[in-house]
């Protein structure tokens, strides 16, 4: 794929020896080097060479070093920051613009060669406005091989992730040379996912080998694997040896088929797993709207906005965070787990306000508690829009929210798989609460009839008023989850409101089950139709399909049954 | 008419129609510098505000008298907006950006690819073509919108809120599906740079006055369908489902079939509002048919006063005519002024403006019990 650099220097050289023989002599001095300050007169003569074979040459063998300055300067001057000054006596010297400007905006250079301020004749310190810069100029062909040197300097790079990319980028490049830097770093190697990946970039390479034996091993070792990076080249194989070597080809096929059958498995999880994440996501979601709407019959339009409230208190939470352990303190990772009680209590005690000041008025007109809470909606959203601006603002999400493990060649980031598991728990809890403490079995005697309740001394006010700021409060904690997959607006209760009604309708009013399954479903679905519609038209279809299937149970999956005419 | 309308909406009723449809174009008809000239702007805007009155007494039919809360009656609206739209768009003709028959976003997004056989333009949209075509599509699309989903809706019994919250899914999905450019609506831009209207200049003053009075016709006519509608036998019918639908039931009516009827009846309402809304606003895009938009309507009539049929007009034209002064002077309040209006009106004034007078006398009278 790439420009196989090493072979281009090696057909080059005899050319390269006649003419340009001294900068070659350096190059093969430098070769030995290792102290940090002849590496940066290798990259010092690799920047400033007239010659850009040479040049080529000089970042090929640059690529060995494992001093952080090589990656630092190469990675610069890719991007044009590295910069030449001339001296009078037309020597040159390459620099860095320093991080600090003056009042005048201007910077002060820092050489490659020592690290020390660029200084002209007179030995006084050399300052540039930015117009004064001139960039070391870089090819194309040079930035290729800039490239290719820092993409195998990336395998000594301390973070696993870096190594483990760096080893499947230079194996699909499938070339030999590449091979023996593999098999030294597979030595030292601990990572496990590394490992993988240069056992698979080595057997990559292994199959344009010229020796069938080989090829036959890189097979096997593919077909082990399962390497999903490997499946082109296995493909190419199958085809490429179809003639010639057909018990190759034979063997290609079988391995193509297991890694295609691999793909399909890992596919299948993969999709289960995101279904069931944004399943959770509207569980979380309409968990308090079942409790309001489906215990208590309020239509609670501002649900959304309770969700909005919630993710902006984890907002301010984290910034209190900031303010009190400064960024990057290992006290900061832990401000999400603050942030979920703060939210919980911020979005339950306006739900509580909300309940004694409108929504208690409502109780007997269904409809009309929807036109006010959608009021209270308009107000909240236009409140946080005066106080946090109309513009989303940035969660930051811990340390141990961020990230990814890797499972069957299925990526399963790490705040996903928190969102699961904060559905179950908040699942349980909400059961718990309505079915094993007093106020659950209040709230559940309210709900089957309220008069009669009341008759009974359940103190229906209440119990309204704590279910209320109970199903808000639960509201505010899914607003804390979310911040960590998505943005945080004014508008963030809109979008999900619709969603949450879905799920609540869908389920059947009143049970958590019927919205567990509900929310599980849809997010399924979803996801199952979204690689084929689109996401747009996948949630046309999920909203038709609920329509559609109230059709065969108007009162959801799990209708709670009764003998009421009204029920 | 005279017997079940009271005189004093009588009265203002009457002023009102006379002063649109008479004493506006007039004043427009004045030299600008005169100081009773109404802006061509502003005729437009008293358009749009009886457009939408249309619109509010569609809702009010479903859900002042039969009780059916429909959160999706700007989906209507629209669609018959964007039938109005259609015919308007292929009116500009090669007036557009793109000196093209094609309507510019069909260059834009190359449709002649997608449409060769047609040079480009979909199918559907040739019909459009043709005025009446489109008049009739006006009242055809939202009718069959409304008659399959109120089939399905009503045929299942999904009646109260849970009606309202599917109307509200319906019009999301739509509102998705026109924010998609591949469905041949101009997605996200909808339809606009319309140029003339059955051969009118749509910029000239004289078009301008010719809508508001087409308006202000078709709302007179609206007022007097359903005024009629509900003061006959199936407006009984209609109030007593929403007062108690199984009591009908039991004494044998098909409320499914009333329902059905009066929904489709407010979906052509709606319609025939938005196509006339769709030359004065210049545009119609599926923002139009946003949640909130439908939601918005209910306001009008929750503040004019629902179950009457002058409630949904003043509704409509004051709240639109706060909301035109609000944002032009204090943006950032008019969210909390549309949400206080409506919490303060479910909460203190259930029957709307036009029934404080009623609640003032229901107050005096509990103060002063008359001395029996």
């Amino acid at each position: 794929m790439t420009r196989c650099l090493s072979e281009i220097l090696k057909r080059s050289q005899p050319w390269l020896r006649a003419r340009f023989l001294p900068s070659l002599t350096v190059a093969l001095l430098t070769t030995l080097a290792t102290r940090a300050d002849e590496v940066r007169i290798q990259l010092v003569s690799a920047i400033t060479n007239e010659n850009a074979k040479a040049q080529v040459a000089l970042i090929d063998q640059l690529s060995t070093s494992t001093n952080s300055i090589v990656a630092q300067t190469l990675t610069t001057w890719r991007q044009g920051g590295v910069y030449i000054y001339e001296f009078s006596d037309d020597k040159k010297t390459p620099f860095f613009a320093d991080t600090v400007t003056d009042a005048d905006g201007k910077v002060r250079g820092i050489q490659i060669s020592n690290g020390e301020p660029v200084r002209d004749a007179s030995g006084q310190v050399v300052l540039f406005a930015p117009s004064e810069l001139t960039a070391a100029d870089t090819t194309s062909g040079l930035r290729k091989a800039i490239k290719t040197s820092l993409d195998i300097l990336a395998l000594s790079n301390p973070n696993p992730n870096v190594r483990r990319d760096s080893a499947a980028k230079l194996g699909l490049e499938q070339n030999p040379v590449y091979l023996n830097g593999f098999r030294a770093h597979l030595e030292s190697e601990k990572n496990p996912e590394v490992r993988k990946a240069l056992q698979e970039a080595i057997a990559i390479t292994d199959l344009v080998s010229s020796e069938k034996s080989i090829q036959l091993t890189a097979l096997k070792t593919l077909d082990d694997l399962r390497s999903v990076m490997g499946l082109d080249a296995v493909m190419k194989l199958e085809t490429a040896s179809k003639e010639k070597i057909p018990e190759l080809s034979a063997e290609a096929a079988i391995a193509r088929r297991h890694i295609q059958q691999h793909i399909a498995f890992s596919n299948f999880l993969g999709t289960l797993f995101r279904g069931l994440s944004l399943g959770s996501v509207l569980l979380i979601a309409a968990i308090g709207l079942a409790i309001t709407f489906g215990l208590m019959g309020i239509i609670n339009m501002a649900h959304g906005e309770m969700i909005m409230i919630g993710a902006y208190s984890a907002y301010v939470m984290q910034n209190i965070f900031l303010k009190a352990f400064g960024p990057g303190a290992a006290a900061f990772n832990w401000y999400f787990v603050a942030a979920l009680p703060f939210s919980f209590l911020t979005a339950g005690l306006i739900g509580m306000l909300l309940e004694r000041s409108v929504i208690r008025f409502l109780y007997k007109r269904p409809l009309e508690s929807l036109l006010a809470t959608w009021g209270v909606s308009l107000v909240l959203q236009q409140t946080m829009r005066v106080i946090f601006g109309a513009a989303n603002v940035q969660v930051d999400s811990p340390a141990w929210l961020s990230g990814n493990v890797n499972y069957q060649d299925v990526v399963l980031a790490y705040n996903r798989i928190f969102v699961v598991v904060f559905a179950v728990g908040i699942v349980l809890f909400t059961w718990l609460l309505l079915t094993k403490t007093s106020l659950g079995l209040q709230v559940r005697a309210l709900m089957q009839n309220r008069q009669m309740a009341a008759c009974m001394g359940v103190r229906a006010d209440r119990v309204n008023m704590a279910t209320f700021a109970f199903g808000s409060g639960l509201a505010g904690m899914a607003g804390a989850c979310l911040s960590q997959i998505g943005n945080i607006g004014p508008s963030l209760g809109q979008s999900h409101i619709v969603d949450c009604f879905m799920v609540v309708v869908l389920g059947g009013v009143g049970n958590l089950q019927g919205t567990v399954s509900a929310a599980l479903g849809i997010g399924v679905t979803d996801q199952v139709l979204q690689p084929h519609l689109g996401a747009v038209m996948g949630k046309i279809t999920v909203l038709t399909a609920i329509i559609l299937f109230l059709q065969w149970r108007p009162a959801g999956i799990f209708a709670t049954r009764g003998r009421g005419l009204e029920g | 008419m005279k017997r079940t309308l009271p005189k004093a909406q009588l009265v203002g009723l009457t002023i009102g129609f006379f002063f649109v449809l008479v004493v506006m174009p007039l004043l427009n008809l004045l030299p600008a510098t005169h100081p009773l000239y109404i802006s061509t702007f502003t005729l437009s805007l008293y358009g749009k505000y009886l457009c939408y009155a249309i619109l509010a007494l569609s809702v009010d039919l479903l859900w002042g008298y039969t009780g059916l809360l429909s959160l999706g009656q700007c989906l209507f609206f629209s669609l018959g907006g964007y039938a109005m739209g259609m015919y308007l768009m292929l009116k500009i003709g090669t007036r557009g950006q793109y000196h093209t028959e094609l309507p510019d976003f069909m260059v834009f997004l190359e449709f002649a690819k997608r449409f060769p056989e047609t040079g480009g333009l979909p199918p559907h949209w040739i019909p459009f073509r043709n005025f009446p075509f489109a008049a009739a599509a006006v009242i055809v699309v939202p009718a069959l919108v409304a008659l399959i989903f109120g089939v399905l809706a009503f045929r299942s019994r999904i009646k109260g809120v849970y009606f309202s919250i599917l109307t509200q899914a319906l019009t999301y999905a739509a509102c998705l599906m026109f924010f998609r450019n591949d469905f041949t609506f101009g997605g996200n831009n909808g339809l606009t740079d319309f140029k003339d209207i059955l051969g009118f200049d749509l910029n000239s003053a004289a078009t301008r006055r010719g809508l508001l009075i087409a308006t202000g016709l078709l709302l007179l006519a609206t007022f007097w369908v359903c005024h009629w509608l509900t003061t006959t036998r199936f407006g009984k019918i209609q109030r007593a489902i929403r007062d108690s639908e199984n009591r009908v039931l039991f004494s044998g009516y098909a409320t499914e079939n009333f329902k059905l009827f009066i929904f489709v009846v407010s979906a052509v309402i709606a319609g025939l509002g938005g196509a006339l809304f769709v030359p004065q606003a210049g545009i119609i895009n599926p923002s139009e048919m946003a949640t909130d938009k439908s939601l918005e309507a209910v306001v009008w009539v929750a503040v004019g006063g629902r179950g009457t049929l002058v409630g949904p007009i003043i509704g409509a034209v004051v709240v639109n005519w706060l909301k035109s002064v609000a944002t032009h002077s204090a943006p950032e309040y008019w969210l909390y002024i549309l949400g206080g209006l409506f919490i303060v009106m479910t909460l203190f004034f259930p029957k709307g403006l036009i029934g404080i007078p009623g609640q003032y006398r229901a107050w005096r009278q509990r103060r002063n019990p008359p001395a029996s």
